[in-house]
């Protein structure tokens, strides 16, 4: 991993990296308010998904429309934890029976349901963000991959899991907060999360363990196991009968995907401060497979440029025609697929070697140093 | 149980299922449609639902013409409406696989993000054209009445005139699929359509046609659709995981398994829906094909071909 | 006496009732080069498809060894030395050769393995030491996509060598090579037989001549005739089989 480290500063990848560090690191805190930011911060969670999804649809060739799924995982999972914090029975005496979460009273629920018991620790919390979505992912994986469902199959499956998600957790307003999600929290161990202090905090705190997964796939990327995945992506009989279990590589692909999108997810319940349905379910599961296709599919960091893109142009449309962002967005699926299904990534490759000998034509006149040339994909 | 008699419970059972039977119809255009698309040419059409939509947009347009200009010809409509919905789907489908599909045969994964594109933008022209709220077509009169067989049991009209269709529709697909010239060269094209090339069958046509045909349905399917349900620009939308699971359920390339498919998922979401609340009705339906899914990948229905 | 390697007796599989196998006895020497010929649909292909598990057998056995290979996955018969070359050359065509066959190298073949596995000696020597039997030693670091079809096809048997497998099984291996690559290709079959069992499909029958020690021929799903070339070739049974309609 050392050496693997070392590797990568001195490539063009380690530039790649630099690049989107410093912008997310420095210029967009020094360019931004905090409002804005903590804006930022919030499409920045949904690079994780789209990080993942890189590895699992990019590499493995596997393509799940149900990654808000697991996104919903760590984000209620720490939802969850806020809300009990915020729920001790000094602020909710009002309610019929303290102690509990308002929507729980609001629903006529008398005590805690024990699934919400163990969100008391915040070290039972992380282990929940971390391990559920592996359980889960291994769950799915195991019973698709196993019987060899694939390719269309599986995506459609995920999509349909997701939809039963979303209606569980909305139908089930008791135990969940229903359509409105888990609102109003506050504070984590005391530390108030809506200042702006603690607002720059999770930022940081965000773009760090981002750029720790980024740094993570590539390495899995790098490993035999990155090979094997491309292998499985394009011919999976052979790397079957050259005596791989080819079901347990796209388990691990799978589950992951699931466990980086949950860490975006807890993320996500942090910065914005609450969690709902409208985050988990089909559509948003779809979207994020945009953004990782916009970034360029193959492209680890492309994925973290297509989440920031695409949901700035949300919002920005959004505000002023919201009609124009349907077709927008429409648009978006089609072009990504018929004109450029490299994504910005590959406009990035086959264009920057184009721009920088045109930059170093009318720019630098000695050649000696123009003799380095782009390879790969960041 | 213990609230109703059996008595109760059998008149629940049957009008339940009667209700069942129109989900039933409509669920049935929709996935023939899809599986016809999918089964035949392996193209995921994730815009199905909005053909469906243009159907059912298509009848409340007719509806409201012949209410304005022909008023006399109200009893009649409904019956050219559907030959109108069919047209209307078949020629959009039509144009949409000549500029979008026949790019992608290749790719699915690819031609299922496209085909969602599509959706989102045609469920944005439908709110630019009709606007946010429901609309719903005026029925003839012959279509709002229902049967009462017994005292308890209470069955629409429209219900079994949507079944009826539903029935037509399908027969008249196999009779195409199986007797036909064009049936033939289809199942050549998908069976082998390099050699089916080779012989002389111009696949690309066979193809768009095929794709068309699937759309042309799903806009029967939205007329059948109006009789039970207002329309909106996300209709269509909410039918489309539930039609694929129907077509996955039911082995891609099978009709029976099809129709066999979208009885039971329809009936049981109907009578579940009953004994539990909607959505938790759907959960169980659901959630039952998944777990059935993942014990038999292949489906209800499976052609062992030699690979 | 030579051990019997592979021991197939009594294979049948039906697809929807017709059997593309029917009731088929074969029976395989350790280090034997055996050829299996016959008219197009005869199940040659289907029989290798059993042996290595692609297709499950409606009934009979296939013993390899001391293991009963109906009943096993395909990555464990891998791994218990039986490998395949497709009909067609499957390689990963977006890899480098070296990468394709640092694949196919039997090491890492789990999850945690392959995310540990290291590019040591051990696996660098084996791996020129391949590249140099499948005449690719120049073509390491191109993209395997970018070969010729002979190429491509001497690359699919090289990542199947780097597994050193007691039972190899090749379909059509020459299919598509010029003059000269066949050649060679006889060359290499006959160097690696040294080692190990074959099992060969083939058509053309100057190359079958060149490398086979025995001949089978398979007729509807059944063997027909088994022995030399020279005495299959006499063989009235099979003179019918390949003039007679």
């Amino acid at each position: 991993m050392n050496k693997y480290l070392l590797s990568l500063f001195k490539n063009k990848s380690g530039i790649d990296l630099l690049i989107i560090s410093l912008i997310i690191f420095v210029i967009f805190p020094l360019s931004m308010d905090i409002f804005r930011l903590n804006l930022v911060g919030k499409y920045l969670t949904f690079a994780f998904t789209s990080v993942g999804l890189v590895m699992l649809w990019g590499y493995g060739g596997i393509l799940s429309l149900g990654q808000g799924i697991f996104f919903g995982i760590g984000g209620y999972c720490m939802a969850m934890f806020l809300k009990l914090e915020a729920s001790d029975s000094v602020s909710t005496a009002h309610q019929t029976t303290p102690g509990i979460p308002d929507f729980m009273d609001w629903n006529q629920l008398t005590e805690l349901p024990t699934f919400w018991m163990p969100f008391h620790s915040l070290t039972f919390t992380l282990f929940a963000i971390v391990g559920i979505p592996i359980i889960v992912a291994y769950i799915i994986g195991i019973s698709m991959f196993k019987r060899r469902v694939s390719g269309v199959y599986f995506s459609i499956i995920t999509q349909a899991i997701a939809a039963i998600v979303t209606i569980l957790v909305v139908g089930q307003q008791g135990f969940t907060g229903g359509i409105n999600g888990i609102t109003d929290l506050k504070t984590l161990h005391g530390w108030n999360i809506n200042t702006d202090s603690a607002k720059y905090i999770l930022y940081y705190i965000n773009g760090g363990l981002l750029i720790l997964t980024v740094l993570v796939c590539k390495y899995v990327a790098s490993t035999k196991l990155g090979r094997l995945l491309l292998a499985i992506r394009d011919k999976e009989d052979r790397v079957r009968f050259s005596g791989y279990d080819v079901a347990n590589f796209k388990v691990f692909a799978f589950a992951l995907s699931a466990v980086i999108s949950s860490i975006g997810g807890a993320m996500f319940t942090l910065q914005v401060g609450f969690m709902s349905p409208s985050i988990i379910g089909i559509v948003p599961s779809i979207e994020m497979v945009i953004f990782a296709a916009i970034g360029g599919r193959m492209s680890l960091i492309g994925a973290i440029y297509g989440a920031l893109l695409v949901n700035y142009g949300k919002t920005a449309f959004s505000e002023s025609f919201p009609t124009l962002w349907l077709f927008f967005m429409g648009a978006m699926f089609i072009g990504v697929v018929m004109f450029f299904p490299e994504g910005l990534s590959g406009l990035y490759v086959s264009y920057a070697p184009k721009l920088k000998s045109w930059f170093e034509k009318k720019f630098i006149k000695d050649k000696s140093l123009t003799n380095s040339s782009v390879k790969r994909a960041g | 149980m213990g609230g109703y008699s059996l008595n109760d419970l059998m008149s629940i059972l049957v009008m339940q299922g009667f209700s069942g039977l129109s989900m039933f119809s409509v669920l049935l255009l929709m996935a023939l449609g899809l599986a016809i698309i999918f089964g035949q040419m392996g193209v995921i059409n994730m815009a199905h639902g909005e053909f469906m939509t243009i159907g059912a947009y298509t009848i409340f347009i007719t509806s409201s013409l012949t209410n304005t200009y022909f008023p006399s010809l109200k009893p009649f409509y409904f019956i050219f409406a559907i030959g109108i919905a069919f047209v209307i789907a078949f020629a959009v489908g039509y144009v949409t696989e000549f500029l979008l599909i026949r790019h992608l045969y290749k790719r699915p994964l690819d031609t299922l993000l496209a085909t969602w594109g599509l959706s989102l933008i045609m469920q944005q022209i439908f709110r630019s054209v009709f606007g946010g709220r429901e609309v719903s077509a005026d029925l003839p009169d012959w279509l709002m009445g229902s049967w009462k067989p017994t005292e308890s049991i209470d069955i629409p009209l429209n219900g079994v005139f949507v079944l009826v269709m539903a029935l037509l529709v399908c027969g008249f697909v196999a009779l195409l699929l199986f007797k036909s010239q064009w049936g033939l060269k289809v199942r050549a094209t998908t069976q082998n359509r390099i050699m089916a090339g080779a012989v002389g069958i111009n696949t690309k046509l066979i193809d768009r046609i095929t794709f068309a045909t699937g759309c042309g349905i799903a806009g029967i399917a939205g007329a059948c659709f109006t009789t039970i349900a207002s329309t909106s620009p996300t209709s269509g939308s909410l039918y489309i995981v539930d039609t694929f699971l129907v077509v996955v359920f039911g082995g891609a390339a099978s009709l029976i398994g099809t129709i066999t498919s979208a009885f039971s998922i329809a009936q049981a979401q109907s009578i579940l829906t009953f004994f539990l609340t909607s959505a938790m009705g759907k959960v169980v339906t659901l959630l039952t094909i998944i777990v059935i899914l993942m014990i038999k990948p292949e489906g209800l229905m499976k052609n062992k071909v030699r690979r | 006496m030579a051990q019997i390697l592979l021991a197939i007796e009594g294979l049948t599989v039906s697809f929807d009732g017709f059997k593309a196998v029917d009731d088929l006895n074969l029976y395989i020497e350790e280090k034997e080069l055996r050829v299996i010929i016959g008219p197009n649909g005869a199940g040659k292909t289907t029989v290798l498809d059993l042996i290595c598990g692609k297709t499950k057998a409606t009934s009979g056995s296939i013993k390899f060894k001391d293991s009963e290979l109906t009943k096993l996955p395909e990555y464990k018969l891998v791994q218990l030395g039986v490998g395949r070359k497709f009909q067609t050359p499957s390689i990963y065509e977006n890899l480098t050769v070296f990468e394709n066959l640092e694949i196919s190298y039997p090491k890492g073949r789990n999850v945690f393995g392959a995310l540990r596995f290291k590019r040591d000696d051990v696996v660098l020597n084996k791996i020129h030491e391949i590249a140099d039997m499948i005449f690719l030693t120049e073509l390491l670091e191109i993209q395997s996509g970018l070969l010729s079809h002979g190429q491509k096809q001497w690359l699919e048997i090289g990542m199947l060598l780097i597994q050193d497998p007691e039972l190899l099984m090749l379909d059509e291996p020459v299919a598509g090579m010029s003059v000269v690559e066949r050649e060679k290709t006889a060359e290499l079959l006959n160097k690696i037989a040294k080692g190990r069992s074959l099992i060969v499909i083939e058509h053309d029958m100057e190359f079958v001549k060149q490398i086979a020690h025995r001949v089978s021929v398979l007729h509807q799903g059944k063997l027909l005739a088994e022995g030399s070339m020279e005495s299959v070739q006499a063989n009235p049974k099979v003179i019918e089989v390949y003039l007679g309609h």
